[in-house]
């Protein structure tokens, strides 16, 4: 399986990459050295930092970062725009529905059973008009590609999707390190994230609130793997970073405790799980959530970013009717595509995908992170022998992926510079006033050679990504 | 059957906690088995309680109380009718499709042990869905044995299952977990039962309902092996225990909290829960 290589394309330099591959020519190898290490001690004194659940010695880890940045065409990124604000229009119309006429299930665009009896279905979400009936407020669509034209859909992130601070910090020290570059490139800047992210918060406080909402963070805390991400937002926002503890509920109304008093709060930026949000209304032990905090909600007088219950519309079961789901809330065909996914819970799906195991990717329905998922080609016979009998054991749970010759992007490794394979995640905005799209995303690179996954959980790296202007 | 329902539940607390809030589901609606004359909902000391409805149907209370003092006590007493209607439960509120109470939760969800207990029972039962539910509570009732004091509310379907013993929230849960596993929508229901021998409500009881195509939504009562009549009164819904639970609460400070459950009906014999 021959990769695409989004520098070299099938053999010629790709002329977005022209002026970048003259550059690496000319740069020295020491000097490159130089630059990477640079770029780490810039990464560790700011304290960018990311925990590796599963991993006894690592709690808190740099994530690799690396210094040869990934370049999207302004021509090829407007398409990819187009596609993204279609499909989480489309995501935000399908949570609308499933929470309440149900018209989807009714005419048949996907099973009842896929939704009414998922267990990120929160009954408590039914019938509920979220603030500007918005449920998806920001979204990562994890995006890869496989040739020119090949850009496909991985998976929609709903719920708290991370990883923005990573496009932010990647870009400062890029320019940090390699002004130069930036002369020579017209980059479309990301540093407007944080405004378009308050603006959009702000535009979907409820009508209680006044003109200037109060907006927090809340945080499960320093323990959280994606702390410092909430930390930075924070910061980057100009609002309160607050843990469950720092607000309280009082007549259905949310208050954040200060050294003037409580103050009101209309709109929470929420880095917590559905589960531990609220221990009245989901897990009782949770001691990291709002008491009482869905009730202000369900009166109306609270903004939840993203809203409970989004976890059914991203779910790897449901992703495989997301063309379905496109064309019928949105009435055109979807401009991204999805990759060919196999349903476990489909008979003959599941005859096929045990058959030809060693050959695909299998994924848990509701797994994320990169955590419990079998990749065919990699996996050993002990490895695809265990995912056979929890294939038959538990189909439902499961769906399945050819293995997909993600691109790859030059990469700075040991021994030189050699291509590795790379992913796309974009972050959408959805608020009351529209939808907002940063300019490139984040680009996440399996350090290892020919490994496949990504994640950062999974020890994946990161780039700088460039959309350039014409 | 003229039921009268009148108890309070007293927290203590070792330090007076500077607030309490509880969310109530304490407030049963009339429906073709049982019609609600009047109910009420007290606290003492003063407290606000905000009454909304959740997607369930089921009425709440949001209960808001700064500075309690020592104890909060807090009243339930009203009375109804019941009726007869051999286990069948009409003109109840639906809003959501029968597919929603055929998902496990964190207290439903089987182990092994469970899965090959209602599998079994699956292959040995009856053909039609209503026999099938009444073959599960009797496997029910001769495998699990109804004991109070060892099991407690965070007990998993498949922990008193493996215990072989628990109380009617236990029972519940083992029979919700089996019939879902079987492919038959069924839900938790917090309520009362009037005990026949002496005629005293009891504060806090437990059944099933289980969907039955043709029939609707059927009670079981494992803990009592038969099907709710006149001396069930239905309170809450919900997919487990946590969902239907009468009171979910949290507070700030007030070290350890004692919770005691008393009769206030004229018989004041000391109460039970179960």
């Amino acid at each position: 399986m021959v990769a695409f290589d989004e520098m070299h394309g099938a053999g010629e330099v790709r002329p977005a990459y022209a002026a970048l591959q003259a550059w690496l020519e000319r740069s020295p190898p020491a000097l490159m050295e130089t630059r990477r290490r640079q770029a780490e001690l810039f990464f560790r004194r700011i304290g960018i930092t990311f925990n590796v659940y599963g991993e006894a010695d690592a709690t808190e880890r740099l994530i690799p970062f690396d210094i040869i940045p990934r370049i999207l065409t302004r021509a090829e990124w407007t398409g990819l725009e187009r596609g993204l604000a279609q499909r989480v229009s489309a995501l935000n119309a399908f949570l609308a529905d499933i929470y309440g006429p149900q018209e989807c299930i009714r005419a048949g665009v996907i099973p009842d059973a896929l939704v009414n009896a998922h267990p990120n279905y929160q009954l408590l979400m039914a019938g509920l008009k979220p603030p500007h009936g918005i449920h998806v407020h920001l979204a990562g669509i994890d995006l890869v590609r496989t040739g020119e034209d090949g850009f496909y859909v991985l998976e929609d992130n709903c719920r708290t999707p991370s990883g923005v601070s990573y496009m932010l910090e990647d870009r400062e020290a890029m320019m940090r390190l390699f002004p130069e570059l930036f002369v020579q490139h017209r980059v479309a800047p990301v540093e407007t994230y944080a405004d378009s992210l308050l603006a959009t918060l702000r535009s979907v406080a409820p009508d209680t609130a006044s003109r200037d909402p109060t907006i927090v963070l809340l945080t499960p805390g320093q323990f959280n793997s994606a702390y410092y991400e909430h930390s930075f937002l924070a910061d980057k926002l100009g609002v309160e970073l607050v843990e469950g503890s720092d607000l309280f509920v009082e007549d259905d109304i949310v208050f954040m405790r200060t050294t003037v008093g409580p103050q009101r709060v209309d709109v929470v930026y929420r880095r917590i799980d559905d589960d531990f949000l609220d221990p009245l209304a989901f897990r009782p032990d949770s001691v990291v959530g709002v008491p009482g905090i869905m009730g202000a909600y369900a009166a109306g007088n609270v903004t939840l970013v993203n809203a409970p219950g989004t976890g059914v519309a991203d779910d790897k079961a449901v992703y495989t009717y997301m063309p379905e789901i496109i064309r019928f809330f949105t009435g055109d065909e979807p401009i991204l595509k999805n990759v060919p996914t196999w349903r476990c819970r489909e008979e003959d799906s599941l005859k096929y995908v045990l058959d030809n195991l060693a050959d695909l990717v299998v994924k848990e329905v509701n797994g994320s992170g990169g955590y419990g998922m079998l990749v065919g080609p990699k996996a050993s016979k002990a490895e695809l022998d265990l995912f056979r009998a929890k294939l038959r054991a538990q189909p439902d749970n499961f769906i399945a992926q050819p293995t997909l010759a993600l691109s790859t992007s030059p990469t700075f490794v040991g021994e030189g510079v050699a291509p590795r394979h790379i992913d796309l995640r974009p972050f959408v905005l959805c608020g009351a006033d529209g939808i907002r799209i940063t300019p490139g995303g984040l680009t996440r690179v399996a350090i290892k050679e020919g490994s496949l996954v990504v994640n950062s959980s999974q020890g994946g790296g990161t780039k700088d990504t460039w959309v350039l202007e014409d | 059957m003229r039921l009268r329902i009148a108890y309070a539940t007293v927290y203590t607390y070792e330090q007076p906690p500077r607030s309490v809030l509880q969310r109530l589901k304490l407030t049963p609606r009339s429906h073709d088995g049982q019609h609600i004359a009047h109910w009420r909902v007290d606290v003492e000391p003063d407290a606000r309680l905000l009454r909304a409805e959740d997607p369930l149907g089921n009425i709440t209370h949001t209960l808001y109380c700064n500075r309690p003092g020592s104890s909060l006590i807090l009243t339930v007493h009203g009375e109804a009718e019941t009726f007869d209607c051999n286990g069948v439960v009409r003109g109840t509120v639906e809003r959501f499709p029968t597919s929603v109470f055929l998902r496990q939760t964190a207290l439903t969800q089987p182990d092994a042990a469970l899965a090959q207990f209602a599998d079994e029972v699956a292959a040995k039962a009856g053909a039609d869905t209503l026999t099938r539910m009444h073959d599960l509570m009797d496997a029910i009732g001769k495998t699990v044995a109804f004991e109070a004091g060892v099991t407690k509310s965070e007990t998993t379907a498949a922990q008193a299952f493996n215990a072989g013993h628990g109380v009617c929230q236990d029972l519940s849960h083992i029979f919700i977990a089996s019939a879902r596993r079987m492919g038959v929508p069924a839900r938790y229901i917090s309520g009362h039962l009037a005990r026949e021998e002496t005629r005293l409500e009891d504060a806090a009881h437990a059944w099933v309902e289980a969907h039955v195509d043709g029939l609707g939504w059927v009670g079981f009562d494992a803990a009592n092996q038969i099907c709710p009549g006149e001396a069930h009164l239905r309170v809450a819904v919900g997919l487990d225990y946590l969902d239907a639970a009468p009171v979910r609460g949290s507070r700030y400070g007030g070290g350890a909290e004692k919770l005691e459950v008393r009769l206030r009906a004229d018989q004041g014999s000391s109460q039970r829960q179960d």
